[in-house]
């Protein structure tokens, strides 16, 4: 859109002049196909569910009513709360911790490291296991958590403790933990992405009023690398309160999330209950990408 | 920051960052090792002898469920989103370089698609599939499902390349007398074929591991994904380890020959 805008005025009026005929039509075409899947694979099933929601069932089959009795049994069960609490709560930890990993992972590369080419090279270390499986990534904790496993054998061999410890695996650090080690790369990418288009010379200008390295660092750096951030924070919060099998698989059964209690309701077969379970997930998740949306426009920033 | 000499923040720093690479590739190499397991080791270590006992046990078809039918349709359906997603994904990046009504709203729709909880789109697409009649499969409705999560990465991954791309080739190439598709063809796609890899690249590799998006769109047959999600309930043997370190040496290979064919293209011409 910028580049559209940007181009000399002359520039425009020729290929429009030559474009006239057949350019109208032009991006409509190529917006079709887009536009088409997401409306018939997005919209379409929303708004499915958002219908289903409001049906009635039974063991067997759905059926076709208006009754508000899904969000009622759902918002009035002290169950449902503590799950939506329980998922909130995953969300602001691992949005911390990835945060805090990501920004200094993000800036060791982008002001640390010299060359471009090692920049993409190191990068790309950081890229290649979250093009791999996740739920391989997850069972891969279990050698190393595990009661008999690789930290616990250790810790004992060397004497710091008598006994393994129980809480590594299947219980809610466990959970943490996996949530970081899959999703940290998506706080990763924008925020490199912002700190390499900080322009230096800001930095020295600051270093040469005087600026200490923390002051550099918090009035400059900082705020620059907050469009990173946000969409860094869209992508981690929404991935986080959408999951169910790293809190299913990592926390062997004893937490639950939101998405897990749909996952459940889904193969018992009560798809209205779970369409109701979706629709506030969905508002509520909305909610929150809108807010993070008004700190940042995230056009500008591709 | 350009200084000659090493400050005690890079030193610090780089410690920190040793320790994130060794905590995302620890744990994966703990498997890798332990997928050559002896016959009578178990799922921690140490390892009880070497073998590749549990590699021959993935291909017996009682062991694991269906592990080369499993690879065979997610392989296929990786390869259907990877072609789809390049070529939707380049020709809504050229609409967005023109004005058109609904530009706006199609761009937030791709971000939306982005954020909408995958178990969301999972339970709509079956739900819909259900009500309007039609079976569930994994080539049609779980690759549906498949693409709104592929499509928004492709779309923003265009917007991005042709913000930054110079209309002053294609207005050089056009003065040159070049006819529209012309310029397309000689001028852009050649500038923008290591993007579109990259694209190609993400529409794979996140279709071949998705399952959250499979789970109620799959129909009768499941992806390798689904059969690897099913193991982590009721395998107990290092079987589990042995797939999972040959579906990550295939993410490798797919990632390795990426990189290749950028390379290639990108070595084939002159930097612009």
């Amino acid at each position: 859109m910028t580049v559209a805008l940007d181009r000399p005025v002359a520039v425009g009026k020729l290929v429009r002049r030559r474009r006239l005929s057949i350019g109208a039509v032009v991006p409509y075409l190529q917006a079709a196909p887009l536009a088409l899947i997401l409306g018939a694979f997005l919209l379409l099933p929303i708004l499915m569910i958002a219908v289903v929601s409001f049906w009635d069932y039974d063991f067997a089959a759905m059926y076709p009513d208006f009754l508000t009795t899904n969000y009622t049994d759902t918002l009035g069960s002290w169950v449902t709360w503590k799950t939506y609490l329980n998922t909130l709560k995953y969300a602001a930890i691992v949005w911390a911790l990835t945060l805090f990993v990501g920004f200094w992972v993000a800036y060791f590369l982008a002001f640390h490291i010299r060359t471009t080419a090692m920049q993409m090279v190191l990068f790309l270390v950081c890229t290649v296991p979250f093009l791999t499986s996740n739920i391989i990534r997850m069972i891969s904790w279990i050698p190393v958590l595990g009661r008999n496993g690789l930290v616990n054998s250790t810790l004992v061999e060397i004497g710091l403790i008598p006994k393994p410890i129980e809480w590594l695996l299947y219980s809610e650090f466990a959970v943490v933990l996996a949530m970081v080690h899959l999703y940290t790369l998506f706080m990763v990418t924008p925020i490199f992405n912002t700190l390499m288009r900080i322009d230096k010379s800001l930095i020295e200008a600051a270093r040469d009023a005087g600026a200490s390295g923390w002051q550099v660092l918090w009035n400059v750096v900082i705020p620059l690398a907050k469009p990173g951030m946000a969409i860094g924070t869209i992508f981690v919060v929404t991935l986080v309160m959408a999951d169910f099998s790293t809190v299913q698989v990592m926390s062997g059964g004893q937490s639950a999330s939101v998405a897990l209690m749909m996952k459940n309701q889904m193969s018992l077969l009560q798809y209205p209950a779970a369409a109701a379970n979706a629709v506030v997930l969905l508002v509520l998740v909305l909610l929150m990408v809108a807010g993070i949306l008004r700190i940042v426009d995230i056009r500008k920033e591709l | 920051m350009s200084h000659d000499k090493r400050t005690l923040e890079f030193y610090v720093l780089a410690a920190f960052f040793a320790l994130f690479v060794l905590f995302l590739y620890g744990p994966l190499s703990a498997i890798l090792i332990l997928s050559f397991q002896g016959e009578n080791g178990g799922l921690t270590f140490p390892l009880n002898g070497v073998s590749l006992h549990w590699f021959a046990n993935l291909f017996e078809r009682q062991a694991v469920g269906d592990f080369g039918g499993s690879f065979k349709r997610s392989f296929i359906l990786g390869l259907m989103v990877m072609i789809v997603t390049v070529g939707v994904s380049l020709l809504a990046g050229l609409a967005f370089r023109q004005k058109f009504r609904g530009a706006t709203a199609l761009f937030y729709l791709a971000v939306a698609s982005l954020v909408v909880p995958s178990i969301i789109i999972s339970l709509g697409i079956g739900v819909a599939f259900q009500q309007i009649g039609f079976r569930p499969a994994w080539y049609t409705s779980a690759f549906g499902a498949h693409l709104t999560w592929t499509l928004p990465f492709g779309v923003l991954i265009m917007f991005a390349v042709f913000n930054r791309f110079s209309p002053a080739y294609e207005e050089a190439a056009r003065d040159l007398g070049a006819t529209s598709w012309q310029t397309f063809a000689h001028v852009v796609l050649p500038m923008i074929a290591p993007s579109l890899i990259g694209v190609g690249l993400f529409g794979f590799t996140l279709s071949y591991d998705e399952f959250a998006r499979t789970l109620m769109t799959s129909g009768t047959f499941n992806t390798l994904p689904l059969e690897i999600y099913g193991m982590t309930t009721n395998v107990t043997t290092p079987v589990l380890y042995a797939l999972g370190t040959v579906t990550t040496v295939f993410s490798f290979l797919v990632i390795l020959a990426t990189l290749g064919a950028i390379a290639y293209v990108g070595g084939r011409r002159p930097r612009a």
